[in-house]
């Protein structure tokens, strides 16, 4: 286990559980950019950089700002009232607390059965080029496709309703 | 020595737990899509350290899965997002404990 | 059916006794077809009954001259017709009727007085609105009497009595508006029934011996050869064989409906009706059934003679015949209704008239039987007429001097007072009361009778002669109105039985003893020899002297020096405490009142108690149950039927209520049930695949 390693699981955990825990929403956003960063540098240690640029470009440069555009259009930067956690936070909690023991339990049963170590692979974004037009082709067109509709129907959704004349 | 494949793994757990927790627990739906994103994202950690660790990483298989998932991601984020905006509209609150409309 | 001798065409005999049955079917038809008639219709009803009682007369005579002439030639007439009237199993019950000399005899007089007396009814009952009631009444009676008297089965004759009683149930309450009448024909008709009772065990033990209850069957009647010897091969208690035994139960209903020693207390009550059913009824004809009962069943008592020659039953017959005799004389003597002397004289002639038949057998019963008939009707038809000539006045201390105002009547009165007392050699009482006195004189087993049977001539001529001097001696002690004379259809009657009390004596009479010999079916001879029979004439001497003696002293006490109306009489004033006794009657109505009929009452109280409070307390109680019931079932329904389908209602709802709310509408919830179900998914799969 590589200090880096260890520093970069406790980025991304800490900032995912500040971004969890944080009453102030904007800080909330802003601590969830930080475990996105901390997930591509996960990806660059694991080799690969594609994904790890890819996250870059696409969660920190997109979703996070949606994240903060939502925020901002929905007053959320106001603090609120009551508690920001539901009132059976607990069951909650319980909850994701077996997950994790499920997850973490099949993981340190599996230890013998999956090989721990591996060569580094030789691949390069050529081949990921290649890949996507060939292999992954139909995939590609259809998420092509999914994102078309995807903005539509944000765009839609967010929309505001024209007023209609009254019956 | 370098790190093991199940220390990513438990990571990649642990995130998706935090993730989950705050889904489940917090008030706000923002936060709650925030949680839905982190388990996504723990979800693509454990894609890409099986491919890295796995028996034929030229195949590009968890590699593809990844990337795609991210897309698909962004593209949920904003449907999502948009979906809270016209609620807040209609509803002036995005309280998710208010929202119980399709009760019973 | 008996032949009789060759002189008479077989047609003639057949005949004859196939017809008999219509003389009692007669009057019973004409009471029926009277009760059918819209009311009120007074001439045919008296035309009818009067119309069918002149057809058994007819036929009475005509059976009778028949009978004369088989007897004159010297055969025993005993034609019968016997039918089967239903069978059970092995054994029938027949019915039929005979025609023998009792029989003749009984059906002459029966239907001849019964005439003679509806003709006088009509006089007498002609302000009576219920006229056509009374001739109803009266015709069944007729009819039912002589079917009494010609039956030739017990059952027969049982059915027939039983009608007898009754229709003198409803003529003694034929004013029944007046309660005591009520209570007089309900009293009668008690007491004759415990006497029937009796009579039906006898029945009923004749039956079973004999296995038949015939009594001229070809020789195996119950009063012929075999069922008799078979009879008196039995014994039953006291000495009595089973024929003695039968015959006392059997004389046991005659005790009741002739008024005998303890059962007469009905007969004095009796006079509540209508003098003319007095005459007919309570003096001719249903009291005399009795005697002719005994008569008809002779041969069962007579069987089995004892060294004596009497039996048992004929002994105690006679006991009670002759202390009947002299207890209701002596009553008589106290009583001041003109109707209830001649009732008592009445139980007293009855008297004499079973000891008759116990002591010298049937014909001197019978000979007593008719001259009675005769001269105590025309007594009560008497005495009618003087009730009806004194404005219905019936206390003697009330009349009196009448011998001026009702000549016609004093004169057929006094014929039979002096018939009744036996006044020597004119009159049909002397020879018949004269006959029994002889028999008692000789007979065996004991002289009591006799003395008795002679004290009782010595009161019947005394109350006679008392009774006639109330009425019509002295001067008129009753009210403003002045009596007067019946009508003519009312003195007739009187006039015609008037004649007969003296000439029937005469067929009876020791040097001629015709009716003797006709019922016994011995030739009959004119014997004036029989006279000179030793102890005969001092007898009549005897018995004449006695006769005098109560006359004398009937007049010297009462005869023209009777006083005012309430003053008190002769004897009463001399000797009161005799008198006392005598005028109540020696209290035993009291007596039966306090003992029978209050055990009876205590009886009728605890069945009544028993019947409201236990049989009712039982019903009360099953209802109470029932009603118990009915609550723990309403309440079952209430609370567990309709609680339980209502509670599960409740449940069903509150189920819902509850499963609605896993759809809460919240997201999270939704979210945390998916988690969850995925971690037990998982846990699952993990754990089933461990190495």
């Amino acid at each position: 286990m590589s200090p880096i390693f260890y520093l970069l699981a406790a980025l991304t955990i800490g900032g995912g559980l500040a971004a969890v825990l944080l009453k102030n929403l904007v800080h909330a956003a802003l601590a969830t950019t930080v475990a996105f960063a901390g997930l591509a540098l996960l990806y660059l240690e694991l080799d690969a950089q594609f994904a790890g640029f890819a996250q870059i470009l696409v969660y920190i440069g997109a979703v996070a700002i949606l994240i903060v555009f939502a925020i901002l259009l929905t007053r959320g930067s106001d603090l609120p009232k009551d508690s920001v956690f539901s009132r059976t936070w607990a069951v909650g909690l319980v909850i994701a607390a077996a997950v994790f023991a499920v997850l973490a339990w099949a993981v340190l049963q599996s230890l013998r059965a999956v090989p721990q170590q591996m060569a580094v692979p030789a691949v390069t974004v050529h081949d990921i080029g290649n890949a996507l037009v060939g292999r992954y082709v139909l995939p590609l067109e259809i998420v092509g496709l999914l994102l078309t509709a995807a903005t539509v129907g944000a765009v839609i959704v967010a929309m505001h309703e024209k007023e209609r004349p009254k019956p | 020595m370098t790190t093991p494949l199940a220390g990513y793994l438990l990571v990649a757990a642990l995130l998706f737990a935090i993730g989950l927790a705050g889904a489940l627990v917090r008030r706000n739906a923002i936060l709650v899509l925030i949680g839905i994103e982190l388990m996504l994202n723990a979800a693509n950690l454990n894609l890409i350290a099986f491919w890295r660790f796995g028996p034929h990483p030229e195949l590009l298989t968890g590699m593809m899965f990844a990337i795609f998932s991210i897309a698909v991601a962004a593209a949920e984020a904003a449907v999502g997002l948009g979906l809270v905006i016209s609620i807040y509209r209609h509803t002036n609150s995005t309280d998710l404990d208010k929202m119980n409309r399709m009760k019973g | 059916m008996q032949e009789s001798a060759t002189f008479t065409p077989q047609f003639a005999a057949y005949t004859i006794a196939g017809i008999l049955w219509l003389i009692p079917a007669a009057p019973i038809v004409a009471s029926g077809v009277i009760a059918l008639l819209k009311q009120p219709r007074r001439k045919p009803a008296a035309a009818l009954a009067i119309g069918a009682l002149s057809i058994s007369l007819l036929l009475s005579l005509v059976a009778f001259v028949h009978v004369v002439a088989g007897w004159a030639h010297g055969s025993v007439v005993r034609e019968f017709v016997n039918f089967v009237w239903f069978r059970f199993g092995s054994s029938t019950v027949d019915l039929g009727w005979v025609l023998d000399p009792l029989a003749a005899v009984m059906l002459v007089m029966v239907s001849f007085v019964g005439l003679l007396i509806f003709i006088y009814s009509v006089g007498y009952m002609a302000h009576d609105e219920n006229f056509t009631r009374f001739f109803c009444f009266m015709s069944l009676f007729a009819g039912a009497m002589l079917g009494v008297v010609i039956s030739n089965s017990l059952l027969l004759l049982f059915m027939c009595w039983e009608i007898v009683g009754l229709t003198s149930y409803l003529l003694i309450g034929f004013w029944y508006q007046k309660p005591s009448a009520a209570a007089a024909a309900k009293k009668a008709f008690v007491t004759t029934r415990v006497g029937d009772v009796f009579f039906l065990l006898g029945i009923v033990w004749l039956f079973s011996q004999t296995g038949t209850l015939l009594f001229y069957n070809h020789g195996v009647g119950s009063l012929e050869g075999l069922a008799l010897a078979n009879l008196t091969s039995q014994h039953a208690a006291f000495g009595l064989t089973a024929a003695g035994a039968i015959g006392l139960l059997i004389f046991a209903g005659a005790v009741g409906k002739s008024g005998q020693l303890p059962l007469h207390v009905w007969l004095p009550d009796a006079m509540e009706g209508p003098t003319p059913v007095s005459a007919l009824i309570h003096a001719a004809t249903m009291v005399a059934a009795g005697v002719f009962l005994v008569a008809r069943v002779y041969p069962l008592m007579q069987i089995g003679a004892g060294p004596h020659g009497a039996t048992v039953a004929l002994t105690v017959v006679t006991w009670v015949g002759a202390s009947t005799a002299v207890f209701a004389a002596l009553i008589a003597v106290a009583q001041n209704d003109i109707k209830r002397i001649l009732a008592y004289s009445t139980i007293s002639q009855l008297g004499y008239m079973m000891a008759g038949l116990g002591l010298g057998g049937v014909a001197v019963g019978i000979f007593h039987l008719i001259t009675h008939a005769f001269f105590k009707a025309l007594l009560f038809l008497g005495a009618g007429s003087v009730i009806h000539g004194c404005h219905d006045e019936q206390d003697i201390r009330r009349m009196g001097g009448l011998r001026a105002d009702m000549p016609l009547t004093f004169l057929t009165y006094a014929i039979g007072m002096l018939a009744l007392c036996g006044f020597p050699l004119v009159f049909s009482g002397f020879w018949s009361k004269d006959g029994i006195l002889e028999a008692a004189h000789h007979w065996s087993l004991s002289q009591t009778p006799f003395y008795l049977l002679v004290f009782g001539a010595l009161l019947t001529a005394f109350y006679m002669t008392r009774q006639v001097c109330y009425v019509f001696f002295g001067h008129w002690r009753g009210g403003q109105n002045a009596a007067h004379e019946s009508p003519k259809v009312m003195t007739l009657p009187l006039a015609i039985l008037a004649f007969f009390a003296i000439a029937l004596g005469f067929i009876g009479t020791p040097v001629w003893p015709w009716l003797h010999a006709f019922l016994e079916n011995r030739p009959a001879a004119f014997d004036i020899h029989a006279f000179a029979e030793p102890g005969l004439g001092l007898l009549m001497l005897s018995s004449s002297l006695v006769v005098f003696l109560g006359l004398g002293l009937g007049w010297w006490l009462y005869g023209n020096k009777l006083p005012k109306a309430e003053a008190p009489d002769a004897l009463e004033k001399s000797a009161p405490w005799l008198w006392t006794p005598l005028r109540d009657r020696f209290y035993v109505d009291e007596i039966y009142g306090a003992t029978v009929v209050a055990l009876y009452a205590w009886w009728a109280r605890v069945a009544d108690w028993l019947d409201r409070r236990v049989w009712g307390g039982i019903v009360a109680l099953v209802a109470w149950l029932f009603s118990l019931w009915a609550r723990l079932n309403r309440f079952l329904d209430v609370h567990w039927v309709d609680g339980g389908f209502d509670k599960s209602c409740e449940e069903l709802s509150s189920g819902g209520g509850l499963l609605s709310r896993v759809e809460g509408g919240r997201v999270q919830n939704y979210l945390r049930i998916l988690a969850a179900a995925i971690v037990v998914l998982a846990a699952i799969l993990l754990w089933s695949s461990r190495p």
